[in-house]
């Protein structure tokens, strides 16, 4: 991270504003009001350095670190949860396992198992982290999943039976097909999610925008924070509104999936 | 591991002995963080509701609002937060506060929303004004989807306390954190799974809390 002389003083404001704090009275509001527009304009500052954007803990470095580990938390996590929900939707059961998964992971603290796994044989940096993502984009998958495969029509299945399509056929060309937007919608939302969560990963020693929020605090540059804080927020959002449209796009018209299932705001766990 | 190190079992009584003092403070901080963040959301989130209700147009603008803010990640909300309200408590709690008011906004106008309008219609008839309406008749029926609601952002908020450990005040995270950073490996599933019990434990209790509240939802199941 480049040093800019905006850090600096970032630093020197906050013990400013740690000393006002015990004095308090009338001085402290104007003081804070001083320290407040300070920060910002540390954090314009510290985002209009071209040495923060270039380099390898740059933010382009850290932004497209950011999106690989969560591109391979995700593939991880379709890759076991896909399968696993196409199989369960197929045969009609498994909801309750569904539902148990869904509960737990909301129970389930990312940090608690981001040390665990930082802990024990995994090690800790980037390993720990995808892993620990992966998991917590196997709910949202998964439920969608079966949920989109339990919602084809009953009748329809019956008629491709009659027609004599054995179970994978059915499973391929009807199931699958129809169940494709929820499935999506199930993706999208754990997309959304592993991007979020990543930024967890500099506290165990892993990469990605977290990085610059975590030494910005270790250094006590609080214009640094926020910036960070402001990258990975519109990181995330902008994720969430480019997949909602690319969403809206691929969907054909007449099977635009219900927004109840689309975007279960419930589902998702803490990150 | 290799042979030579020292064992680092994964539980053990040892180290719950010898920082019980520790744990018990974390586990406090952690309790007391928890309660009052929901308990605060609640204070905020209804009449929120009660006004988006009143204004359709309003509550989409809330509804939209809490959707998009809902994808900004706790961290980062800590991070944008923590220059302004400073390293510590008020910080972790202003961030719990808004995510448990983005559930149960949300959740609270569902349930409103939900009430049949036979049932309003018929106390309209026997002569409710809107506040008798709301406390007296809506909000009865629409409490299985505010506790619902409740549930689910305390269940959300007992997991998200931990991130505050950027701050310095992570509840149970703290212990995790410490454990990490110390390869101490007791540490870290003592306070994970100290974690997942009070969740366990506060959901348990407001499942209970919303039998005692509607002793005619359970009369009707029976």
């Amino acid at each position: 991270m480049g040093e800019t002389a905006g850090g600096v003083s970032a630093a020197g404001a906050v013990a400013a504003m740690t000393s006002v704090g015990g004095v308090g009275g009338l001085n402290a509001a104007s003081t804070t009001a001083g320290v407040r527009s300070g920060i910002v304009g540390d954090a314009i500052a510290w985002l209009n350095d071209p040495l923060n954007w270039t380099g390898k803990h740059g933010i382009l470095a850290l932004t497209v670190e950011h999106l690989g580990m969560s591109g391979a938390a995700v593939l991880l996590g379709v890759a076991f949860a896909l399968p696993l929900g196409l199989w369960l939707g197929h045969r009609r059961r498994g909801g309750q396992l569904t539902v148990l998964l869904s509960n737990v992971s909301r129970a389930m603290p990312m940090l608690a198992l981001l040390t665990l796994f930082a802990s024990s044989a995994i090690g800790f940096g980037n390993r720990a982290v995808v892993i620990a993502a992966a998991i917590f984009a196997v709910p949202p998958i998964l439920t969608n999943t079966f949920t989109g495969m339990l919602e084809v029509d009953a009748d329809v299945r019956d008629a491709a039976r009659g027609m004599g399509m054995a179970s994978w056929r059915l499973l391929w060309l009807v199931e699958v097909p129809l169940a494709l937007p929820v499935i999506a919608a199930g993706v999208r939302t754990a997309a959304v999610q592993v991007v979020a969560t990543v930024p967890l990963a500099a506290l165990v020693a892993g990469g990605g925008l977290g990085v610059i929020i975590n030494t910005g605090l270790a250094t006590q540059r609080y214009g640094q924070v926020l910036a960070g804080g402001v990258l990975v927020a519109v990181l995330s959002m902008a994720l969430e509104g480019l997949l909602a449209g690319a969403q809206r796009l691929l969907t054909p018209r007449f099977m635009t999936a219900r927004p109840a299932v689309r975007r279960p705001l419930a589902a998702r766990s803490a990150r | 591991m290799s042979a030579g190190q020292p064992p680092n079992p994964w539980l053990s009584w040892a180290y719950v002995e010898h920082n019980w003092g520790d744990i018990t403070t974390a586990l406090s901080q952690h309790t007391t963080l928890t309660i009052q963040a929901v308990l605060i959301a609640i204070a905020l989130a209804f009449p929120l509701a009660v006004l988006a209700r009143a204004r359709p147009r309003l509550a989409g603008l809330v509804l939209g609002l809490s959707g998009a803010l809902y994808t900004v990640p706790s961290l980062a909300l800590f991070a944008i937060l923590a220059p302004f309200t400073g390293i510590g408590r008020t910080t972790v709690l202003i961030g719990l506060v808004a995510y448990a008011l983005l559930v149960l906004v949300r959740n609270i106008l569902v349930g409103l929303q939900g009430v049949d309008p036979d049932v309003r219609d018929a106390a309209r008839g026997l002569g409710y004004g809107p506040t008798r309406m709301l406390l007296g008749v809506e909000l009865p029926n629409a409490l299985p989807t505010i506790v619902a609601g409740v549930r689910l952002a305390t269940v959300s908020t007992v997991a998200l306390v931990t991130v505050g450990v950027v701050v310095g005040y992570g509840g149970l995270g703290q212990l995790m954190f410490r454990g990490f950073q110390s390869s101490y490996r007791a540490e870290v599933m003592t306070a994970s799974l100290l974690c997942l019990a009070l969740a366990l434990v506060f959901d348990l209790a407001l499942v209970l809390l919303g039998r005692a509240l509607m002793p005619w939802a359970r009369r009707r199941a029976a």
